[in-house]
């Protein structure tokens, strides 16, 4: 008998959770902030569901309320992209050592 | 066209570049070059998609014209706005990722041809569970982080809202959405699913709606750890292995980061999530509230003890965040650093309004980052040191958390503040912090008094160095 793909779907989620697990607690405390900001920046991979949506419609009905619902999950989730990796990359670049001179 | 397997296998590594990216943070040199993995992992998962459907007519036009407003809109966030308000931010992305997955899913179950679903009325049973699911979880996390977003900007008061039956009528809608689950799967009727979706953001609203304003790093937390979960179902629906790797890694990063900010609280979390925490009209704490004599003190005084230290540690906390005051105190900092006075922070974990709050405030005020410590780190220095200046910060330096058990947050690790020398405590009044108790830390005979804004105050102690 074949093992439904879902199982190995359920595998990749279960072992992606320890992976988080132990990568997260790695993160050190003072990058807290930009953990939030880019894992925010990340969950937006949502964005090829709703392009997906967004390109169901074919060449007579672009838009059907299907579609639209994509073209506006595309607008949200791009804002989050292009927000929240920007705004790690902003906060990161902040982050400085104690300079030498003296 | 690409083939399925050649773009699930780039899907599988846009997963483990977003790996990378998390990984990357943990510690500030790698951390750049972690974010522009997530950035490539970002880039990968797009352009296959594109490849995948292979449908470049007009629509496709209409997607890049989606993608550049939305990226414009991010763009210019991003970059206008203030570090102060990285808490609102964070929590106004959390909402867009929920409302994008409520989308998703909603265009996923009017159209499921176009995801190899099924038909409509005759979806997929398992694909019909994850979407509802993800839809769900996607329009809790919505309507609870607009919550979170008007209590953090201040719009809606930070105090918990309660009201008689409250937990009970979460019980039942929380049932409810499990049995309008369950019914949406057996008849596939559209109705159900409106109505499913109409609870989910119903109860997001009251979810968060009784919890206080400084619990709120657990509640970004929490609702970050929601939109993970939120992707991760529709990651399932979709068959997209970047989805559900990324959803449970974001979920999962949520998750501990609530343990973390309990933890800092000493508070289990369901005690955070039933809420009302602070609204307390505990009689006992009032009455024992007494008229003690408490020293204060002017910048003048505040800079004599400080010119004579051999060592300061800086104790920020949300107030410093309120008044804006991170540059003033940087200042004050180089002053004392040039008078051979050596100066550290001292962080607590629940410090702020979201994990690392204040961490990011001082580097942005370009405080190095190895002068920054964590309460495990510096705690046992503050015997040593000469002056602690504790600035907008108050419950989380409250010497009763290790003193009276009966006090509200006895058991809370805080900082050993008053072993210092002399305290400087800057503050606008005596009123008591959010936990709505007394600090005992103020009557204390080695600590000054500093009532004042707190980057008025600093900027004249500046002036007086």
């Amino acid at each position: 008998m074949e093992i439904d793909p879902l199982i190995f779907r359920l595998s990749i989620f279960i072992l992606s959770i320890f992976v988080g697990y132990y990568v997260v607690w790695s993160v050190t405390p003072s990058l807290h902030t930009p953990l939030m900001s880019v894992t925010n920046a990340i969950s937006s991979v949502i964005i090829v569901g709703a392009i997906i949506a967004g390109l169901s419609g074919n060449s007579e009905s672009i838009f059907n309320t299907s579609s639209i619902f994509g073209f506006m999950a595309i607008a949200l989730a791009a804002i989050n992209i292009f927000g929240g990796f920007l705004v790690t990359q902003r906060m990161l670049a902040m982050y400085k050592k104690k300079k030498k001179n003296k | 066209m690409i083939s399925a397997n050649l773009s699930a296998i780039f899907y599988l590594v846009s997963g483990v570049l977003f790996i990378l990216a998390l990984r990357g943070l943990s510690s500030p040199e790698t951390s750049r070059q972690g974010n522009l993995f997530g950035i490539l992992g970002m880039i990968i998962a797009v352009t296959v998609t594109f490849l995948s459907v292979g449908n470049f007519s007009l629509g496709f036009i209409f997607v890049l014209f989606f993608i550049l407003i939305g990226g414009s809109i991010g763009a210019l966030i991003a970059y206008k706005i203030p570090m102060t308000a990285m808490p609102e931010l964070v929590a106004g992305f959390h909402s867009l990722v929920g409302l994008a997955a409520v989308f998703v899913a909603i265009s996923a179950f009017l159209n499921p041809d176009a995801f190899n679903l099924g038909t409509p009325g005759n979806i997929k049973l398992g694909s019909l569970i994850e979407m509802s699911i993800g839809a769900a979880v996607g329009a809790i996390t919505f309507s609870g982080s607009i919550i979170a977003f008007l209590k953090l900007q201040g719009i809606m008061s930070g105090s918990p809202i309660t009201f008689k039956g409250q937990h009970p009528l979460n019980a039942v809608i929380l049932v409810s959405i499990v049995i309008l689950i369950y019914l949406l799967c057996l008849t596939q009727s559209s109705n159900l699913f409106w109505l499913l979706l109409a609870v989910s953001f119903l109860i997001g609203f009251l979810l968060i709606i009784p919890i206080g304003g400084a619990d709120m790093p657990v509640v970004i937390s929490m609702l970050n750890s929601y939109s993970g979960w939120a992707a991760a179902g529709i990651g399932f629906t979709l068959e997209n292995t970047a989805l559900v790797i990324t959803g449970a890694l974001v979920g999962s990063s949520g998750a501990i980061l609530s343990y973390i900010m309990c933890k800092g609280m000493n508070r289990s979390f369901f005690n955070v999530i039933l809420g009302g925490f602070g609204a307390t009209d505990d009689t006992s704490i009032a009455t024992k509230k007494e008229q003690r004599p408490v020293k204060s003190g002017n910048a003048d005084d505040a800079a004599f003890l400080m010119k004579n230290a051999s060592s300061v540690i800086i104790v920020p906390g949300y107030g410093m965040a309120v008044a804006q005051a991170q540059h003033a105190l940087r200042e004050m900092v180089d002053t004392l650093k040039k008078n051979d006075i050596k100066v550290s922070y001292a962080i607590h974990p629940v410090a702020g309004r979201m994990p690392g709050h204040m961490n990011v405030l001082l580097a942005e005020a370009n405080v190095p980052y190895d002068e920054v410590f964590e309460l495990e780190e510096i705690n046992n220095d503050f015997a040593n040191a000469d002056v602690a200046f504790v600035i907008g910060a108050n419950d989380v330096t409250n010497p009763v958390a290790k003193t009276d058990p009966q006090s509200p947050i006895y058991g809370m690790p805080v900082l050993d503040v008053e072993k210092c020398k002399s305290v400087l405590f800057v503050k606008r009044s005596l009123s008591p912090g959010y936990a709505g108790i007394d600090n005992d830390l103020f009557y204390k005979e080695n600590t000054l008094m500093l009532f004042a804004d707190a980057k008025k105050m600093t900027e004249d102690i500046t002036k007086n160095l």
